[in-house]
């Protein structure tokens, strides 16, 4: 079933040195459950497509259609509910005076779910799904390690059970070991809840492990999509070929890999 | 031959009234003349502070607590006077960050930043020399319009071009080693390989020794003729990186290889974040510390 299905979307800014076209005319679905995969270099346009996704900024033309409806300009409570964010940086996206637990009450009391008497204790459970203790729901995020805290983001997301997840770049952060067990955790997260990711990354290897699907973004456009299998069997782009063939590959079989693909057929 | 660099058995602790906190454990490494090491660990290992201490920057921080020695080209760096540490700097030794973009100073132009550079080692250096040799340099880090670049200020340059302005900058005095800490990390992948073969092809041809900082272990493997990994302040294993990255030996570097998500799709590896076989002794590759 498609969960989400994007129509010749746009967006133009205008500055005082002309208009700055971020995203041009592009076009995909998700499926539910699926792991779509957004990769491109900065300036690319991935972030300005999430914000679109979002509802945090206006497209200048196209259609998003969400659950089989499109969705308004000023999205309905119930939308803002259903796609939620997890950020790059989670040390900046969580309160440095909030705890913690308070955190992700915002999400319970914004959205009104369950009753309020329950409400802690749903947000300790929400902790404890993606593995922090619940009695560490006062503590403040600076005491946390930055695995922890992107564990707390991601319960933050998904405080109010959302269907599409759009994690940007969640663990470019993070330092290797931590990148392994969070990204194991999500796909864990997604099994479990049946929930679909748009994920926004420019690091290829991670696309490879976590993918159904893969989107190449350029200047804004959509170059190429495919399954993951096929944009690392045979990737069609030449700007495809050139990413593979710039990771930073650490064993013989990904340096054969690499060489294959990087070369123009 | 001596090596350019020695470290024995540095360490570093930071106190305040109340706490004594211990960074560096005894850590030993050395570079010789025009060699490319790598120092890799996770964040919080040390790396960067290491970086700091063979600049001899940290050395000026009271709350630092500085033991052991580091020699460079037969001198002491913890014995020195200030200001013979502070003549080192951007002459004999130079360092490269992480981000170009806030390592240059965003209200001068690149040309009155360059022309401080070289008058660190030439204090009389003319108008007419210094530009002759900046454009030589900025044409060989490959800026294809060195006369606009060094006109232009930092924010009004690409996050590569400003890498490559500081690579010319900290090669301009033909230093005898380069720190570089995480550099490319903030850059884009294609950008950054294409400033890592062009750091690796200028350190070559001039001859100068690195220091190469990173947390990225694909980026070691191509860059490095030698890697030492830290964890929590201990040099952990060190050895050739064809060896090293062969067969790694030491607990925490298999575990560091195998969570390395790989291009050919080999799966997520089930690995603990912490481990006391991490502080498992170190392991030698054969060769010297």
């Amino acid at each position: 079933m498609t969960l989400l299905t994007v129509k010749n979307l746009s967006k133009t800014f205008d500055t005082g040195r002309g208009p700055i076209h971020a995203v041009r005319d592009v076009s995909l679905s998700a499926g539910e459950g699926e792991c779509l995969a957004i990769v491109g270099e900065s300036g690319s346009g991935k972030t300005t497509f999430a914000n679109m996704l979002l509802g945090l900024l206006a497209a200048t033309s196209g259609e998003i259609i969400f659950d089989g409806k499109p969705l308004q300009p000023r999205r309905s409570a119930r939308d803002r509910q259903a796609i939620q964010l997890v950020q790059q940086n989670p040390l900046s996206s969580l309160n440095p005076k909030r705890t913690i637990g308070a955190s992700v009450r915002l999400v319970l009391d914004t959205h009104r779910i369950g009753d309020r008497a329950n409400r802690w204790k749903t947000v300790e459970r929400a902790l404890e799904a993606v593995g922090i203790p619940g009695d560490m729901r006062t503590r403040a995020p600076s005491s946390l390690s930055g695995g922890q805290r992107q564990r707390v983001g991601i319960a933050r997301a998904l405080a109010c059970h959302p269907r599409l997840l759009v994690l940007d770049e969640p663990t470019s952060a993070l330092d290797v070991l931590v990148q392994a067990r969070i990204l194991r955790l999500l796909n864990q997260l997604r099994e479990d809840r049946g929930l679909a990711y748009i994920f926004i990354t420019h690091d290829l290897a991670v696309v490879r492990n976590i993918a159904d699907r893969v989107a190449v973004f350029q200047s804004g456009k959509l170059v190429e999509l495919g399954t993951t299998e096929q944009i690392f069997s045979y990737p069609q782009d030449g700007y495809t070929r050139s990413l593979i063939g710039a990771v930073p590959v650490v064993d013989e079989n990904e340096l054969a890999l690499r060489n294959k693909l990087a070369v123009t057929p | 031959m001596t090596p350019l660099l020695a470290i024995n058995s540095l360490t570093l602790a930071f106190k305040n009234l109340f706490q004594h906190t211990p960074v560096l454990h005894g850590i030993s490494l050395s570079i010789a003349k025009g060699e490319k090491v790598a120092l890799v660990g996770e964040s919080g290992s040390g790396k960067s502070v290491t970086a700091r201490i063979i600049l001899g920057l940290l050395q000026e921080t009271a709350t630092a607590e500085i033991g052991g020695e580091v020699w460079f080209e037969g001198r002491d760096i913890n014995a020195m006077r200030k200001a013979e540490r502070a003549a080192l700097r951007g002459t004999d030794m130079s360092m490269i960050f992480q981000d170009p973009t806030s390592s240059l100073n965003p209200t001068y132009t690149i040309r009155s930043q360059f022309v401080e550079v070289l008058r660190r080692r030439t204090a009389d250096l003319s108008r007419g020399d210094c530009d002759e040799r900046m454009i030589s340099l900025l044409e060989e880090v490959r800026i294809p319009d060195p006369l606009r670049v060094l006109e232009a200020y930092p924010f009004q340059l690409s996050g590569g071009m400003n890498q490559r302005v500081m690579i010319a900058m900290a090669l301009a005095n033909r230093p005898k080693l380069l720190l570089a800490d995480e550099p490319g990390t903030a850059l884009d992948v294609s950008v950054q390989a294409q400033t890592l073969s062009l750091m690796h092809h200028l350190v070559d041809n001039h001859q100068t020794a690195v220091l190469f900082i990173s947390h990225n272990l694909g980026v070691m493997r191509e860059f490095a003729d030698r890697v030492y990994v830290i964890y929590r302040g201990r040099i952990v294993e060190y050895g050739s990186t064809g060896s090293l990255f062969a067969g790694p030996l030491h607990p925490y570097t298999q575990a560091l290889m195998a969570a390395v998500p790989r291009i050919t799709g080999s799966g997520l590896p089930d690995l603990p974040e912490i481990s006391d076989t991490f502080l498992a002794p170190p392991v030698s590759h054969g060769g010297t510390l």
